[in-house]
């Protein structure tokens, strides 16, 4: 039932965007809810805990609010207050000092393949890109996660990461659904899923796609190759989404999906004309894009990232490996701040996503240097509340707001210090990693038996 | 195009005229320089410097001093609060706390030309970027402008990357305003285990960037080395010692060619590796690689043998120590990316230290990038309020980027050190240089100013703003 509830909260979100694009979908509520009974659901559970305030720390509730000597309550899995230090606490709260501590809300990664490239990166482990057509949208990256990768629990002990969305690879120019993550461990993917988060889709520009088809001898093998091949199939979807929709078929179903609002576009690309370029294909179809992915040209067209109300998923300083990454420069996300533009900071790296507060505090200090002074408070929301803005999951984590999901770091220090790390972690109010424990850390079964098993990593 | 108030801000905590430093400081084109030459004539510190002719010279090696720095000296120990660095004709001439000889008020006191007032400001000797593949590659992605493999070649142990750096490559540029002052630049091994002959560079923006060509032969051992030598590790350790035998007998004026599997040029270039008179560094992972590696280390005991990478390297750090194998390590690796590092931890570096092995912070290439080395060094000072973990004490952390790589590539006591007689590598900062927030201000290499621009500064300043109103942006440069 929560499931459902929230599934709907989801549905508002999504036609608040439609409507910014001039276009609506009455029918979006009733198709929210065949989302909801979608198959392979989540059987996610939180973990109990234990009603807790955190008392004296510096908060950075990821909303751009900062309390010094604050106090962040959670009870039941959520977030029950969040004040000063006149914040009463209740009866019945362990109380935990956070004296010269920080605390945070969970790190979200809005990009990452952990688990469809899971490690040990072998061939047999080389799941996160069917490709075998330009266009998959009939693939659902849940499909192939292996919950056992060890890198989810580098993700949580060294990076506070609490949620994070598993991505399709780049090689299609639409390489099927993503699934958004609790940062629990379980047997199962579905024991993993985010309840109540809306399903993202991949697509992706520029080199890739024209790049693994063209050496097939097949479309795309150029960049305008890559638009006739997409807006094809958009004209198909269009079809079919304005039918009766009887015809089971996968791949329409997911692009009805997005014409619907229902369903998140997550668009790897890095140059700015190209970018310009999709926001048109968008309109011309009735979409919108919610986050460019890597998009280190971002800082060329803030203004109109800014007008589309499309958010820039960027690496602090990543440039050079490929030719549309050569103009990519470590003042992106502050140039695109300064220009009104959404930043988030994504890792799409098992070992970045260990550091996304590293990357920011690097990306705000570098700005800062040319003269764009942005707050901590609101460099935090670079890698909490913003991914979640873009992953469609607000209303429910990314901050530390009364009634959201307690997704809760304790740093030792502040997070935009290399010297700082996570010291606690609870996720919908239950502790999951607390490195004064040593029992207190997951342990994915492929390391059971091995040599470091249970190591500090 | 906006004013570049920032860095004058920045610059301001540096600056200068305060009646010890002589010139204004200013952002020009290429970075921050020096102008005003009439202040200077007014300048009565300089005023002799200038009747001797001794003008600075923004492309030569300047005298200068620098005072109330906090200097990290790069080999170990802790910062030196109000400290000064003398450089002398390109060379450290001295370095340490002020008041120990070094208290002198004036340019001329000291012996130089220039005197900098760093209020504050750390110094620290340049960073020194153990195995990158600067100077060697435009795009990583566009093969043709990419020089780090030669897959096709006939040759391998005989590849050298001295032929094939470029001086004036973006990276290069890029890494230097990032603190990087000196590098080994190595090859990656593309069809045989051997990859070629690495070089020690220095950064500096002038046409030579080779200090040392020659300076390490790269072979690569485990999983990659196995692959490349026919599937399995059995042949890539066949491989190595067959190597190393025709190559000696190549040395001695035994060689047979036809009987021979390496090509004259490769049994030729492998002669100085096993005389012991150029480096062998091997890459491995697995602890019982290793232990495999140290063995053969016994049979050919003037091997000069460098551990790379080395994941698993804590599991046998007593046996590396003893050894007395130098470690050039990835700082920051934890994940079992394949089956010969399960055991990787980032306490590795901290461990194998604790044990005595000297390890240095390496591998930064590609997307890992040189001019983070700092911040890969920073998290492991970070590890020592982790319970369990093993990191570096600051100055452990700052020497495994400068001094140690420094030493491990043979130029001890010559680089990556503010000690007297080594070269001029010098970068002031606008913080503590581990931190995320801090960048150089700036940098001399051998004694030389240099410019901090490249592309990607370029771009910066163009895009300040989005302002098309007069013209294109494709004007505004």
């Amino acid at each position: 039932m929560r499931y459902r509830a929230a599934s709907i909260l989801g549905a508002a979100a999504t036609l608040a965007a439609c409507s910014a694009s001039g276009e609506s979908h009455p029918a979006t509520l009733a198709q929210q809810a065949n989302v909801a009974d979608a198959p392979y659901p989540s059987t996610y559970k939180a973990y109990p805990g234990v009603p807790t305030a955190l008392v004296g720390a510096t908060i950075y509730d990821g909303a751009g609010g900062k309390i010094e000597g604050g106090r962040v309550l959670f009870a039941d899995g959520k977030v029950v207050g969040v004040g000063g230090s006149d914040l009463a606490i209740p009866a019945g709260y362990q109380q935990i000092d956070g004296t010269g501590k920080f605390v945070t809300p969970g790190v979200i990664d809005i990009h990452s393949h952990l688990g469809d490239y899971a490690s040990p990166s072998v061939d047999a482990h080389s799941d996160g890109n069917e490709m075998t057509s330009p266009t998959t949208p009939e693939v659902w990256a849940e499909h192939s996660v292996w919950p056992q990768d060890p890198g989810f629990t580098r993700a949580l002990a060294n990076g506070g990461v609490t949620s994070l969305q598993i991505l399709p690879g780049s090689a299609n120019l639409m390489g099927g659904r993503s699934v958004t993550l609790k940062n629990v461990p379980s047997r199962t993917v579905q024991g993993m899923k985010f309840p109540g988060a809306p399903y993202g889709f991949k697509m992706a520009c520029g080199e890739n796609p024209k790049r693994v088809y063209g050496a097939k001898g097949m479309a795309p093998s150029t960049r305008m190759g890559n638009f006739a091949v997409n807006r094809q199939t958009w004209i198909d979807a269009k079809q079919y989404a304005d039918g009766p929709r009887t015809n089971r078929d996968l791949a329409k179903e997911t692009l009805a999906g997005v014409l619907d609002g229902d369903i998140l576009v997550h668009n790897h690309c890095y140059r700015a004309d190209e970018m310009a370029l999709v926001l048109d294909m968008a309109k011309e179809f009735g979409y919108k894009v919610s986050a460019f992915h890597h998009a280190v040209e971002s800082y060329k067209i803030g203004d109109l990232l800014k007008a589309a109300g499309t958010c820039s998923a960027i690496w602090a300083d990543w440039y050079g490996f490929k030719m549309e990454s050569y103009d990519g420069i470590p003042e992106n996300a502050a140039l695109l701040q300064q220009q009104g533009a959404c930043v988030v900071i994504h890792s799409d790296d098992e070992n970045g996503i260990q550091r996304l507060n590293q990357e920011a505090a690097k990306a705000q200090a570098d700005g800062r240097r040319i003269g764009i002074d942005i707050a901590d408070a609101q460099v935090i929301g670079w890698f909490t509340l913003n991914p979640a803005k873009a992953m469609g999951i607000d209303a429910m984590t990314g901050s530390l707001t009364k009634g959201k999901m307690a997704d809760v770091v304790l740093w030792n220090g502040n997070p935009l210090s290399v010297y700082s790390r996570p010291e606690k972690i609870w996720i919908d109010g239950a502790l999951l990693y607390d490195y004064t424990d040593p029992k207190r850390r997951p342990v994915s079964d492929f390391e059971l038996g091995q040599p470091g098993e249970g190591d500090v990593k | 195009m906006s004013p570049r108030k920032p860095l004058r801000t920045a610059l301001a905590r540096l600056s200068v005229l305060d009646g010890t430093i002589l010139g204004k400081w200013e952002l020009g084109k290429r970075g921050l320089v020096k102008r005003g030459l009439g202040r200077l004539l007014l300048a009565p510190l300089l005023l002799g410097a200038l009747l001797s002719g001794a003008l600075p010279n923004l492309a030569a090696a300047q005298d200068f001093a620098i005072i109330n720095a906090k200097v990290a000296i790069g080999d170990g120990s802790e910062p030196i609060e109000n400290g000064v660095v003398i450089v002398r004709g390109g060379k450290i001439a001295a370095a340490g706390p002020a008041g120990s000889g070094h208290d002198a008020k004036t340019a001329d006191s000291f012996g130089v030309d220039t005197l900098y007032n760093a209020r504050g400001a750390w110094v620290t000797p340049g960073i020194f970027a153990a195995l990158t593949d600067l100077g060697l590659v435009d795009v990583g992605g566009v093969e043709e402008s990419n020089d780090t493999s030669a897959q096709g070649s006939q040759f391998n142990a005989a590849l050298d990357v001295a032929r094939a750096i470029n001086p004036a490559a973006q990276d290069i540029a890029v890494s230097r305003a990032g603190g990087v002052t000196r590098a080994s630049t190595a090859p990656l091994a593309a069809n045989s285990i051997f990859a070629g002959q690495g070089a020690i560079i220095d950064l500096g923006a002038d046409r030579a960037a080779v200090v040392q060509p020659r300076a390490f032969q790269l072979v690569v051992l485990g999983e990659g080395g196995a692959r490349l030598a026919g599937g399995s590790r059995m042949a890539s350790k066949a491989a190595l010692r067959n190597a190393l035998r025709e190559a000696a007998a190549f040395a001695k004026g035994a060689w047979k060619g036809d009987a021979s599997l390496l090509t004259r040029a490769d049994a030729a270039a492998l002669g100085p590796v096993i005389q012991g008179k150029q480096k062998l560094y091997i890459h491995a992972e697995r602890a019982a690689d290793i232990l495999s590696i140290l063995a053969m280390g016994k049979e050919f005991p003037r091997l000069d043998m460098v551990l790379v990478s080395a994941s698993e390297g804590w599991l046998v750090a007593d046996e590396i120590a003893a050894a007395r194998v130098p470690v050039i390590a990835d700082a920051l690796d934890d994940l079992p990316s394949s089956f010969e590092q399960l055991a990787a931890t980032q306490s590795n570096i901290g461990r194998m230290v604790d044990a005595g092995v000297t390890v240095a912070i390496g591998g930064m290439s590609g997307i890992e990038q040189p001019r983070n080395s700092a911040q890969y060094a920073g998290n492991l000072v970070a590890l020592n309020k982790v319970p369990r973990a093993s990191g570096l004490s600051w100055g452990e952390a700052l020497a495994a980027i400068t001094s140690v790589p420094a030493a491990i590539s043979g130029f001890a006591g010559k680089l990556g050190a503010l000690t007297p007689g080594a070269a001029g590598d010098v970068v002031i900062w606008d913080g503590d240089p581990l931190e995320l927030s801090s960048a150089p201000l700036q940098i001399f290499i051998d004694g030389v100013k240099q410019p901090l621009s490249n592309h990607q500064t370029r771009l910066r300043d163009r895009y300040q703003d989005l302002d098309e109103s007069e013209l294109p942006k494709a004007y505004d440069w």
